[in-house]
Order: structure tokens, then C-alpha cells, then sequence
């Protein structure tokens, strides 16, 4: 229980936080969602680098790398690391000087300014609002898995769940956009110092990592798991695609506005591949030397029912194989090796590092309430009838029923934090990327290519989940091939997913996506001249 | 000459990424412990910043902030 306890303190501290965050702010839309465009240098590197750092960064990429080996480095870490600088390099700081110089708070206001569109920006901004669901739950989810996983189960994980999600709903409700960035640069400070620790302290009590790596390679169980051939080529290149849903996420380009100089954006893009290296590299690799210890019953157990999972799955029900799937999750893997070989003390400590990562769900919540209130409420007269204090405090209410819808789903959702989040919130943004892209540099987009781009991006998001659910997911091992045609498996149900011709959905999704936003809008009306003089030279 | 030189170490480093040569092995391992899926990946890290480095350095749009500043708008 005592490394609950530290955690709790770290959970007094951060509402804390919310609450002086809240003494200093005003009852104006600008200041509660954007900070009044005045974040400095330091608290705008690490608050951004925080809010793209989730529960998915430390607990499932952990779970993940255990149960596939050293690939989950390349697959997420080292391609986020250059391509979400590149994209905030070349979208976020044309996102904030068109946020500057026209006043917009959400991408859809520029969107139905560029495009000169009105209901087709609505439509946007609800499948945007509707894609970033999946994020907030997975904080929700991570909140229950550390406090249960510390407290050896004396917080249940709906209590863990619950009282993460209280804390993170108070200082967004509160401290709006200006407490989210104090936490989140908070927050990255603490869980960069977490995977440093971490790695030291663990390293240490299983006796050396040169030792571990040794015993894994000398198994041949494990020896697989130092290299990357558990995952196809193609699916190595499809991660590519991934790192592009980062600055269509509305909550990155929500913070894009929030700087106050556009010269802040150096140091951030500069130090993010640092940062991406500084966190991941310990986590995947923790992950991974995880299964050479053989003394911890816990780990043992995941183990074992993956191995089982891999020899029998073929010949089980679902539901059993569901039951050994969850057996063998390992998204609570770190926090089992600090248990075991961190003092108590330490391992309080770190768990607080855990959960400020766990909690970087807070951004995504108050992007949501940004979303309904400037692009529903606001855009629909609701500011024009009842005035911008009005706004603000349908935002603040916007914070809490999301919270609560997001809680509720966290208790009833299966999957693991990874699949969650790369197969419905990654995918879906990265094939909305193609809307960002066209509305800053092409002269010819227009609202129609943007409306089709959307709708492709909901109906093939809508397929993969609805495909997913018809056709179980076969164990460890060689897909399911469902469609086969031309001596090329089209269509294929592997046992993390879906293949089209061996890549990954995200893959055809955006392609597609930016092939409709190109066609559709050559086929039709583009915006007046007035306007395109506003955005290009 | 500058802007194709920056595109086309930017398109390198993208197409670097896809290291199918260590796809299958665990060796030669760095520091002992840490096989060619890590350090190479990690390396790939350090270069990013690099590039990015390179790029703020000799490409950075400050027409962007100039324009914004000069053009700003009544809020909305």
C-alpha cells in the first residue's frame, strides 16, 4: 500500500495545481482554452511532449515489447521521433501563425475559414471529438492498472479508475488549458526521470542486463524476442503511417496555439527525438528483459498463457482464447518488476512517475470541451445568446460528462491499452492528416474533398472495428486469410489485427484519404479569391 | 540547391528507418546488452534531432511569425 500512498500525494499535488492555475484565469474563451497564447519556451517543450505521452507510452509499449520483443522501439518510438517533429515543424507552426494572425481555438475554425464551409466543419469536428474517446479512456484504464497494480489490489482497478479519472476531470475543470500545461510539463519531468530510475534500479535486481539479455538468447522461447521477426517488414513500414495522426489529433493542434512566440517551436522539435529516446528506450527494453526473470510467480503466469495461447489457440474456443489473451496482457508489466525489485519507497516514487504518464489524458479531455463549445455551441449562436462566460462554463460541464462517459466505457472495454489505441485513434487521425495538409498547402483544396476525406476515414475506421468483431482474432502464428485474389492475400485477421495486403489498415486508410481529398476537390468549387489571399502568397 | 539538399537528407533519414538488414538478429549487441533493433533505432533517434537541429538552423519559415504579428486579426 505504501507506494499507493505516494501516489496519492502525487495526485493531491497535481489538483493542486489545477486549483492555483484556476485563481490566475479569466472568464474568457481564449484564456481558459489556449492559456491566452502565452506559454513560454520550457513549458511548452515538455507540455507538449507531455500530452502526447499517454498511459500507452510506459504501460503499453511495456506490454507490448514483452510480448513481441525489442520491434516495439521502431514500430512507435524512433518513427514518432522524426516524423511528429517534421509535421510540427511543418504544420504546427503555420497551425499557429494562422491561429495568431485570425484568432481561430480549434483546427475547425480554420478549416471553415479556409474552405469557407459551415455544417461540413461541423461534421469534422464531431468525428474528430468522437476519434479522441478512445485516448481519454485509456488513461482511465491506465489509472485503474497502476493503483491496483501497487496497492497489490487493495484499490480495486474501477476505484483506481474512478479516482483517476476525479482528479484529472477537477484540474481540467479548474486550471482549463493553463493547469493542463503546468501538469504536463510536470508530468514529463517526472516520467523522464522515471525511465532513467527505473532502468537503474531494475537492471540492478535481476543482476545485469548484459546477464539477462544473455539467458534470453541462449532460450530458444526468447531468443526471438531480441530481434524483430514477430513483425513483418510491411508491417514495420505501415508504423510509419502512425506518427502522422499526432498533429491531426485536435489536442496537439489546440497546443500548437498556445505558444507565445513562434521561436518556442525550435526547442521543441529539436529535443522531441531526445525525449521520444529518453522514455521508450528504457520502457521496450524493460519490457522485453522482463521475460528472463524466472523467480516472479506473476510473471511466470503471462508467460505461460501466452506460450499456451501459441501451442493450443488453434484448437480453442474463443472465449478461452480471449481468457488466455488476457492472462498473458502485460500492460502492468513495469510496475510488476518495480514491485519486485524497487524498495518500497522507490517504487512509490517511480509509481507516481507511471502515473503522470497515465494521466497526460487531461489535454484530450479539454480538446473535446474546446471542440463542443467553439465549434457546436459557439458556432450554432450559443455564445452570441447567452455570452463567452456561458461558453466557458459549457466547457467546464462538457469536461465532466466526458469524463464520466469515458469512465464508464473504461470499465467494460476488453482490449489491451495498445490495441485500443492504435486501431481506433491513431488510424483515424493519421488518415485525417490529409485535411490538415491540403487546407495549409494546397491552393486547390476545397470543403467538398475535405468532406469525403472525413467520411472515407469514419466508414474504413467503422469497417476494421465492425471486421474485428466478426472474425475472432486467431492466436499467436500465421493470419486468417479471409480474401484472397491474384496470388495476393488481400484481406487477412491477424492475431493483433487486421492485414490488407500485408500492411496495416492505417496504410490504404490515408492513402485513400489523401487520393479522395485530390480528386474530389479537382472536381469541384474552389474557395473565393479573397480567401485564398489570406492564406497564400 | 539548399531546399533539395534539406529534402533529400530529410528522405534519406525517412527511408533509413526501414533497416531490413537487421531484421532477423539479435547481434552484434551494444554495450553487451542491447541488440541491433535497439541501438539502431536509437541512433536513429540522436540523427532525428540532427536533422531537425539542421533544419531550424537553415530553413526555419520566420516569415510565418512576421506575417502574424504584422497581420493580426480582431479575435473571434
Amino acid at each position: 500500500m505504501i507506494p499507493a500512498i505516494f501516489v496519492f500525494i502525487y495526485l493531491a499535488v497535481v489538483l493542486y495545481i489545477g486549483i492555483f492555475a484556476f485563481r490566475r484565469s479569466a472568464d474568457k474563451a481564449e484564456d481558459y482554452f489556449l492559456a491566452n497564447r502565452s506559454l513560454g519556451p520550457l513549458v511548452f517543450l515538455l507540455s507538449l511532449f507531455g500530452t502526447n505521452m499517454t498511459a500507452f507510452t510506459i504501460l503499453g509499449s511495456s506490454g507490448h515489447s514483452f510480448q513481441n520483443g525489442i520491434v516495439t522501439f521502431g514500430l512507435m518510438a524512433s518513427s514518432s521521433g522524426l516524423v511528429i517533429p517534421l509535421t510540427i515543424y511543418f504544420c504546427g507552426t503555420r497551425v499557429w501563425a494562422l491561429g495568431k494572425k485570425h484568432g481561430f481555438i480549434t483546427p475547425v475554425q480554420m478549416f471553415r475559414d479556409r474552405w469557407e464551409c459551415g455544417h461540413i466543419g461541423s461534421v469534422i469536428s464531431i468525428v474528430q471529438a468522437a476519434f479522441l474517446v478512445p485516448y481519454i479512456i485509456i488513461g482511465v484504464m491506465g489509472g485503474g492498472t497502476t493503483l491496483a497494480t501497487l496497492s497489490s489490489g487493495a484499490v480495486p482497478y474501477w476505484a483506481g479508475g474512478a479516482l483517476v479519472a476525479i482528479v484529472v476531470m477537477a484540474y481540467v475543470f479548474f486550471g482549463g488549458m493553463r493547469g493542463t500545461a503546468w501538469v504536463n510539463a510536470l508530468q514529463t519531468v517526472l516520467f523522464l526521470t522515471f525511465g532513467a530510475v527505473a532502468l537503474i534500479v531494475i537492471g540492478y535486481g535481476i543482476g545485469g542486463f548484459d546477464r539477462a539479455v544473455e539467458k534470453m538468447a541462449a532460450s530458444p522461447a526468447f531468443a526471438s524476442l531480441l530481434t524483430r521477426e514477430r513483425v513483418s517488414p510491411l508491417f514495420f513500414l505501415s508504423y510509419m503511417f502512425i506518427p502522422l495522426s499526432s498533429i491531426a489529433f485536435p489536442h496537439i493542434m489546440i497546443f500548437c496555439l498556445t505558444a507565445e512566440k513562434m521561436k518556442h517551436f525550435q526547442k521543441t522539435v529539436i529535443f522531441y527525438p531526445l525525449c521520444i529516446l529518453a522514455i521508450w528506450l528504457p520502457c521496450v527494453f524493460l519490457g522485453v528483459v522482463a521475460n528472463s526473470v524466472d523467480d516472479v510467480p506473476e510473471v511466470s503466469s503471462k508467460i505461460e498463457a501466452r506460450a499456451s495461447l501459441a501451442r493450443e489457440g488453434r484448437t480453442l474456443a474463443p472465449e478461452q482464447r480471449e481468457d488466455l489473451r488476457k492472462q498473458a496482457a502485460a500492460d502492468d508489466i513495469v510496475l510488476i518488476l518495480l514491485k519486485r525489485f524497487a524498495p518500497l519507497w522507490l517504487a512509490g516514487l517511480l509509481g507516481a512517475g507511471i502515473m503522470a504518464a497515465v494521466m497526460a489524458s487531461d489535454s484530450q479531455i479539454l480538446a473535446l470541451s474546446t471542440l463542443f463549445t467553439e465549434d457546436l455551441f459557439a458556432f450554432y449562436e450559443g455564445k452570441a445568446r447567452f455570452g463567452e462566460a456561458a461558453q466557458v462554463h459549457t466547457g467546464r460541464a462538457f469536461v465532466v460528462i466526458v469524463t464520466i462517459v469515458a469512465y464508464a466505457i473504461a470499465l467494460q472495454a476488453p482490449q489491451s491499452i495498445f490495441d485500443l489505441a492504435v486501431q481506433y485513434a491513431f488510424s483515424g487521425y493519421a488518415a485525417l492528416s490529409p485535411l490538415l495538409l491540403a487546407a495549409l498547402f494546397w491552393r486547390g483544396s476545397t470543403k467538398w474533398g475535405a468532406l469525403a476525406s472525413t467520411l472515407w476515414t469514419v466508414s474504413s475506421v467503422a469497417a476494421v472495428a465492425v471486421f474485428q468483431q466478426v472474425v475472432p482474432a486467431p492466436p499467436p502464428g500465421p493470419p486468417v486469410v479471409v480474401w484472397s485474389a491474384g496470388g495476393v492475400d488481400w484481406l487477412m485477421r491477424t492475431a493483433g489485427g487486421t492485414a490488407i495486403a500485408g500492411f496495416m489498415p492505417v496504410v490504404p486508410m490515408t492513402l485513400i484519404s489523401g487520393l479522395l481529398m485530390v480528386v474530389v476537390s479537382w472536381l469541384t468549387a474552389k474557395p473565393g479569391a479573397d480567401t485564398l489571399k489570406r492564406y497564400f502568397r | 540547391m539548399k531546399t533539395f539538399g534539406l529534402v533529400l537528407i530529410t528522405l534519406v533519414l525517412l527511408a533509413l528507418h526501414q533497416d531490413v538488414w537487421f531484421f532477423r538478429t539479435a547481434r552484434p549487441m551494444a554495450f553487451g546488452f542491447l541488440p541491433p533493433g535497439l541501438w539502431y533505432h536509437a541512433l536513429y533517434a540522436v540523427l532525428s534531432a540532427v536533422l531537425m537541429w539542421v533544419l531550424v538552423r537553415l530553413a526555419w519559415p520566420a516569415h510565418l511569425e512576421a506575417e502574424a504579428e504584422s497581420h493580426e486579426e480582431p479575435k473571434q
